[in-house]
């Protein structure tokens, strides 16, 4: 296991009027992230997500719990864990009036390099992110993709096991998204684990082998995205017809040719929920067509993780980030 | 080892920042000159009074002068540093295995030889104005002013860990600067002034420097002043050092 973490807390203690008051920004956290694994850690803003990447990179201290990342005790050993994690946080941390080159290659000796390694490495990263066109630049001069770029090169510089990464596409528009998710999926052929928080369900379905749905501090589920999918019901098949008579042959032909499935009519549409809707259902319309039962229209929908995120948390996701 | 390494990994990035607006070197050597050019005269005219010897006047003063500069000239870097948290820098310094103590030291030595350079170049200055200084005692003096600059350097940086906002940090460093400034005998003589204000300076760790400094650029080696200076002032700044790495530390958890 690349992390393993048993009942991790965090509690901030605030001195107000009134006193010492107590805040639990992370209340008990069980993970287990697998080697080589893109493991999502999805909530919205406020869950605890940044919190427990600031655990798990040793910049905080735990409350309570034990946690194991690359196989060191993160209460006793902070320094092998320093050198072996990578982590990237929200704000970046580049240096904005130093250059990337200078950047990179000051992060790079910070991780025990010399420097003639560390300008090696800095001049691999440059290639691979194709930072070659602005990287001689002071860094306050970058757009926000290409910012972000040097962001996740400067905690990759030392070619860490493990890379944590803050939400690493918040803010950005979809061009250096897309590009950023490439590169990420990219991490998982040279075997690097890598940990992600993310508020964007997209982003988590695309990128994630494992997905775990954090909200007010706690983990709520855990799954592959289609576990996680399918746990909400199937995908569910709308047949359109012609009359609502027509509607009423087929939901009698749908319910004989899938018992397992919900058939429902409305007026004259046919909403069917099956497990594995994509490849029932050129089989089901061949059947339709086959008693003469001719349906003029059909779509497919299939559960998001919008959907997961509502059923375990009673609230829709995006209704949080409008507050 | 390690420790040196990273010193000097630090040391170096903060001096980078330094000389790209070496400008604000010379900005904050304006105060000390201001008081060297428009004070000192009135100073010149008080000569003959206790603990300021006629026609010596600036051999006293300048010493002095040059704390004022460490003491001030420092105590406001805990800007740069809040500048550093915000954007995140120090967060990215603390998650690869640098020495803690390091990220603070490189920054503070970095203060030390920017103090020196204006220390040197105001003694410079004050020479047509009828300095004489010895240049043993001078060049000790200077170890002492640069203690002194890491002393205001840590407090600073140790509020601002803790603050994280310049907000509170101005008003704070004021605080400090003032009256521990006025306790020390730099603008006028402390002989001049009445015993509780006396009895009061003693307990102000930088009068000793000031002592220290003047008999040092006189030439006054075997006074006991020079070594109290260095004693009280080593221990302060040691103190203050260690404390604004644990504050460092303790800055996220």
């Amino acid at each position: 296991m690349v992390i393993q973490t048993i009942g991790l807390r965090k509690t901030f203690t605030s001195k107000g009027r009134g006193g010492k008051k107590e805040v639990a920004a992370v209340k008990g956290i069980d993970l287990t992230v697998k080697k080589g694994e893109i493991y999502g850690f999805l909530g919205p803003n406020g869950a605890g997500k940044s919190t427990t990447q600031k655990l798990l990179s040793t910049l905080m201290c735990p409350t309570g719990g034990e946690a194991k990342v690359l196989g060191y005790d993160l209460a006793t050993q902070q320094e092998q864990i320093r050198q072996n994690v990578g982590c990237v946080s929200q704000a970046g941390g580049a240096d904005l009036s130093s250059t990337g080159v200078q950047n990179l290659v000051l992060q790079a000796q910070l991780y025990g390099l010399d420097a003639l390694t560390a300008k090696k490495y800095a001049a691999e990263f440059v290639e691979r992110f194709q930072m070659s066109t602005f990287i001689e630049r002071p860094a306050q001069s970058y757009s926000g993709g290409q910012k972000r770029r040097l962001d996740i090169a400067l905690g990759m510089i030392h070619h860490p096991q493990l890379l944590l990464l803050d939400e690493p596409t918040t803010g950005l528009d979809p061009q250096s998204r897309a590009y950023l998710w490439g590169e990420i999926k990219k991490l998982k052929d040279t075997g690097v684990t890598v940990f992600l928080t993310t508020q964007y369900m997209d982003e988590a379905d695309k990128l994630c082998d494992t997905i775990a749905i954090i909200d007010n501090g706690k983990v709520i589920v855990t799954g592959t995205p289609s576990e996680l999918k399918s746990s909400v019901g199937g995908d569910t098949i709308v047949f359109s017809f012609q009359t609502e008579e027509t509607a009423r042959k087929a939901e009698a032909l749908l319910t004989e040719k899938v018992p397992k499935g919900k058939v429902q009519t409305k007026n004259s549409s046919v909403h069917l929920t099956i497990e594995d809707g994509e490849t029932m259902m050129p089989e089901l319309l061949r059947s339709l067509d086959a008693k003469n039962v001719e349906a003029q229209g059909v779509t497919l929908s299939r559960p998001s993780l919008d959907d997961v995120f509502l059923k375990y948390t009673g609230r829709s996701l995006r209704e949080d980030q409008i507050k | 080892m390690t420790l040196l390494r990273d010193t000097k990994l630090m040391f170096v990035r903060n001096m980078q920042h330094t000389l790209r607006s070496p400008v604000f070197v010379f900005v904050s050597m304006f105060q000390p000159l201001m008081y060297l050019l428009l004070f000192m005269p009135l100073l010149n005219g008080l000569g003959g009074v206790p603990g300021l010897p006629s026609g010596k006047t600036v051999d006293v003063f300048i010493p002095g002068l040059l704390v004022l500069q460490a003491l001030f000239g420092t105590a406001f870097v805990g800007f740069s540093l809040i500048d550093d948290i915000r954007s995140g820098v120090i967060e990215r310094f603390l998650v690869t295995p640098v020495k803690r103590s390091a990220i603070l030291l490189g920054r503070v030595l970095r203060d030390a030889v920017v103090l020196l350079l204006q220390c040197v170049l105001i003694t410079l200055v004050a020479i047509p104005f009828g300095l004489s200084v010895n240049i043993y005692g001078f060049v000790v003096s200077l170890l002492l002013y640069a203690l002194i600059g890491i002393t205001m350097a840590s407090i600073s940086y140790g509020f601002a860990l803790i603050y994280k906002v310049e907000d509170a940090l101005a008003p704070t460093l004021n605080t400090i600067t003032l009256p521990v400034s006025l306790l020390s005998g730099i603008i006028l003589p402390l002989a001049l002034a009445p015993l509780w204000l006396q009895d009061l300076a003693k307990i102000n760790p930088f009068s000793y420097a000031v002592n220290a400094t003047r008999a040092l650029f006189a030439g006054n080696f075997q006074s006991i002043g020079i070594l109290e200076g260095f004693v009280v002032i080593g221990v302060l700044a040691t103190l203050v050092f260690f404390w604004g790495v644990r504050s460092l530390k303790k800055m996220a958890s």
